[in-house]
């Protein structure tokens, strides 16, 4: 990693109210889709976040920034706006804070060096972000140098949300974050869990193990071996707030979906989530970056409107209903048969 | 995520045991309601020692029955008395503030007093995994609004009304120590024409 | 990158610290900045003896905000397999070494309300980094330490001009030593303890603050376990189809990292348990150091930790 990335043109578009949002061809080749096979169950499916072989995509910086950013970003502010409990830090966690600005400042200087810059003079940083008019000097260690806390700072400029993992007693405790991109949680009923209670409410995959096995990998995420994996679910239209603060706003949508709109309205939700030891804190940042990917996108690459397809159709009724999939899972299935011939797909996720 | 299938158990639940006597310094019992049973066969078990250095705070709680006199009786070194669990906690959180370290803390009550004393010990440094719980009486539990985040005492109805917003709820098994209540969420947002009736649940 | 990926640096400077303890200071070798690290961590250090590939893990006693260098000090111990020796008598300042990214297996809990320390000898090391990090979070804490003599007791003048008053010394020569229960008595609620010593010191702690009532969530020990020296013992490695001869001064792991097989871990010390390995099949003794196993596993046989563990007896089959 570490290349020097030129960003593209930022679309001008919403993530609420006329659902501008739209994926340039571009944007939906290089998404991270998430299926390798024709059917999906929880996997510990972990590997080493590094660079990838294709040449433009989602991988590429540890860090991603997309043509959705400045967008993004102008939508965290307004959920913030009308809910400051989306960013929460416990009293212990302000190190962790500090440890998450120097990464995310450093990776996103280091990628995108036309775009963002830090220059250190001790403790007194220099950070500029061009894209979004940003220009600020501050002293490291201080947040009274900054507007805002340094993990609110840092994470208003950061597509995704951010979660920040303490380590204690052989478990990870869910202490501060950035959470306005969600599939449907609450950072605020969830702040302070450790890593079984905060994922109580998923079924089966307590009892396949899965969370042991996460968790066991997840404590030997160390400075020199970063970790990613993929999650999914969908939503109705292109919201990145889907949360459970605002479900009775957004929930009746689940009812909108029909064979006529389905194409547009129905998005499939990836979750880039990657794990980082932060060095002064010990403790793990866990970056959730979301990407969306319309029906119509999907269909677009012929091995992923199959996969989609076969995929959706064979999923666990549990999983559906935990997913919230059920008001529009069969309506999807039908619109995407057209774009399965049957035959077999080649392994991976990459389309051909 | 939403979804109105109940599972039979779940990892956030708090589970509670049976209290009994251990090796400490001191003790601190903190008992509300029919939780005074608890405390009588912690007593009875334990050693002639054990009240020496203890100290005792009952709430009588909203049950019919009051334990105060025989609460009294047991001897504790120090006993404070209090009407509902609500309003012992500035007095546990005093007793809290002077505590060493070595001090055995039992909580019993009912779900709701649990939450309260739980969370009571966990502001003041004590950590959860340390305590020991016993429960007794209802299970009505203390519900936080997911929308307006307010606190719904005493729910024994699935689903239930947000006694702040006053959206129907559905209370899930999802719990937040932090916050000492489970989690509600509207059961109907999807389709508010359709309202599901109530069932004593809890 | 991979979870045992390593940094090169230069050893910058050698200091006799007394007549048993030697300081130890690395650079990066391409002049950048180390990586930050926090109070506790350790690092693994490679040491090209002879024939013989060590990684011994050191705690880091610098201050985890100054990132110029890194400083670890070493004790002499004049009976182990001969890690300390080689660093005593073969590591010169210039030379060019490799060392693990730190890790802690030793972290403070920052939500404590005070942080009561206790060291004996070179168990001070992890306490210095540490109680740099909690003065400039002007946190509350108090630092008891044990040692044989003012003269054998490292960093006393440091930790005198860092601590002040909260730092209390014991000379067992003068036959002053910590009274557990007195000190683990008068610690206000929200306290937690670490301990970091030698064994007798590390139970005696335990000892009592468990018979005092301290709950388990709030007690903290640094436990790296030692490979003893032992008979040599031939191990198969069924996934790799290998023999491998374990010698008197080299440990499983290091024997089983020397034939070319990649094992993962963090400690080296017994600790963290991500060396563990299955045991296929075995005839004879396993002679369990470790503190990651249960009893109960250790009894059963099925697994064994290859950093500080040994074997005595006819065959030993390991998945590896």
């Amino acid at each position: 990693m570490g290349s020097t990335a030129s960003l593209p043109k930022f679309r001008d578009e919403t993530y609420r109210d006329d659902f501008s949002f739209r994926n340039s061809e571009q944007s939906v080749l290089r998404a991270p889709f998430p299926f390798d096979k024709d059917s999906y169950m929880y996997a510990v499916n972990m590997e080493l976040h590094q660079r990838t072989g294709q040449l433009n995509s989602a991988f590429n910086e540890p860090f991603d920034v997309d043509e959705h950013y400045l967008a993004e970003m102008r939508d965290r502010a307004l959920v913030l706006d009308e809910d400051p409990l989306r960013y929460q830090s416990l009293p212990h966690m302000e190190m962790a804070g500090w440890d998450t600005l120097e990464l995310l400042m450093t990776h996103k200087s280091q990628s995108y060096p036309e775009s963002f810059s830090l220059t250190r003079n001790g403790h007194d940083w220099h950070w500029i972000n061009r894209p979004m008019g940003i220009d600020q000097h501050f002293r490291f260690g201080d947040a009274t140098t900054l507007p805002y806390s340094p993990l609110e700072y840092i994470t208003r400029q950061a597509q995704g949300d951010y979660v920040v993992l303490d380590e204690r007693q052989g478990n990870l405790w869910m202490d501060a974050g950035m959470v306005t991109t969600q599939a449907d949680w609450s950072l605020d009923f969830d702040i302070g869990m450790n890593f079984y209670e905060w994922h109580a409410p998923v079924p089966l995959a307590h009892e396949k193990g899965i969370f042991d096995r996460a968790l066991k990998y997840l404590l030997a995420v160390q400075q020199s071996n970063p970790a990613r994996r993929l999650n999914w679910t969908m939503t109705v239209n292109p919201r990145l707030d889907t949360s459970p603060e605002n479900f009775h706003k957004w929930g009746p949508e689940n009812t909108h979906v029909t064979p006529e709109n389905v194409a547009d309205k129905l998005f499939l939700r990836i979750e880039l989530q990657s794990f980082w030891r932060l060095p002064r804190s010990n403790a793990l940042l866990f970056p959730i970056r979301c990407y969306f990917l319309s029906m119509r996108d999907i269909s677009t690459v012929p091995k992923w409107g199959a996969r989609m397809h076969r995929v959706l159709k064979t999923l666990p009724p549990e999983l559906a209903s935990y997913k919230g999939l059920d008001n529009f899972r069969q309506t999807a299935v039908d619109w995407l048969s057209q774009h399965d011939d049957g035959q077999p797909t080649t392994p991976g996720a990459q389309p051909d | 995520m939403m979804s109105t299938t109940q599972y039979a158990s779940f990892k956030s639940r708090p589970l509670y045991g049976t209290l009994s006597p251990v090796s400490a310094t001191a003790h601190l019992v903190v008992a509300e309601g029919e939780g005074s049973e608890a405390v009588k066969t912690l007593v009875a078990s334990a050693s002639a020692e054990f009240l020496d250095n203890a100290t005792l705070i009952y709430a009588k709680g909203s049950g019919p029955e009051d334990a105060t006199d025989a609460m009294q009786a047991l001897g504790f070194k120090r006993f404070h008395t209090s009407a509902t669990a609500t309003a012992s906690l500035p007095r546990l959180n005093a007793a809290l503030d002077r505590l060493r370290m070595g001090t055995q803390i039992y909580l019993t009550g009912n779900e709701s007093a649990l939450s309260l004393f739980v969370k009571a010990c966990a502001d003041a440094g004590q950590d959860y995994q340390g305590l020991q719980t016993e429960h007794h009486g209802s299970l009505a539990r203390r519900m936080q609004c997911v929308h307006c985040k307010g606190i719904t005492e005493n729910v024994t109805t699935q689903p239930a009304e947000c006694a702040h917003c006053g959206l129907l709820l559905l209370v899930r098994d999802h719990y937040s120590r932090r916050i000492g209540a489970f989690q509600g969420v509207n059961i109907n947002a999807e389709d508010p024409a359709d309202v599901p009736a109530k069932e004593e649940m809890f | 990158m991979s979870i045992n990926a390593g940094i090169d640096v230069i050893v910058s400077d050698v200091v006799e610290v007394n007549s048993l303890i030697k300081r130890f200071h690395f650079k990066r070798a391409d002049g950048q900045q180390l990586p930050a690290f926090s109070g506790g961590a350790h690092v693994v250090i490679e040491m090209e003896d002879g024939e013989q590939r060590r990684r011994t893990p050191y705690s880091l006693m610098s201050s985890p905000f100054d990132t110029t260098d890194y400083q670890v000090s070493i004790r002499r111990d004049d009976e182990g397999r001969g890690g300390s020796l080689y660093m005593h008598r073969e590591v010169t300042t210039g030379m060019a070494m490799k060392i693990s990214y730190p890790a802690n297996l030793f972290p403070l809990d920052l939500r404590a309300r005070r942080h009561l320390l206790i060291a004996g000898g070179i168990g001070i090391t992890p306490f210095l980094a540490q109680t740099d990090q909690l003065n400039r979070l002007s946190a509350d804490l108090e630092l008891h330490y044990g040692v044989r003599s003012p003269e054998l007791g490292a960093y006393l003048p440091e930790l005198n001009a860092s601590l002040g008053h909260r730092l209390h010394t014991y000379y067992s020569d003068e036959k002053q030593f910590i009274d557990y229960d007195e000190l683990l008595t008068r610690q206000p609620v929200g306290t937690h303890l670490y301990v970091c010593g030698p064994s007798p010191m590390i139970d005696a702690t335990l000892n009592s603050a468990r018979s005092l009532g301290w709950p388990e969530a709030h007690i903290h020990f640094e436990h790296f376990a030692k490979s003893p020296p032992g008979e040599p013992f031939v191990i198969e490695l069924a996934n790799s189809g290998l023999s491998v001869e374990v010698g008197r001064e080299q440990s499983m792991l290091e024997a089983i990292e020397a034939a070319g097989v990649d094992a993962p871990y963090l400690c080296r010390g017994g600790a963290c348990g991500q060396c563990e390995t299955k045991v296929l099949e075995y005839d004879g003794e396993l002679l369990h150091e470790d503190h990651w196993l249960e009893d109960d596993e250790k009894a059963r046989g099925q697994k064994i930790m290859p950093c500080v563990s040994r074997f005595r007896g006819k065959r030993l089959v390991l998945e590896r």
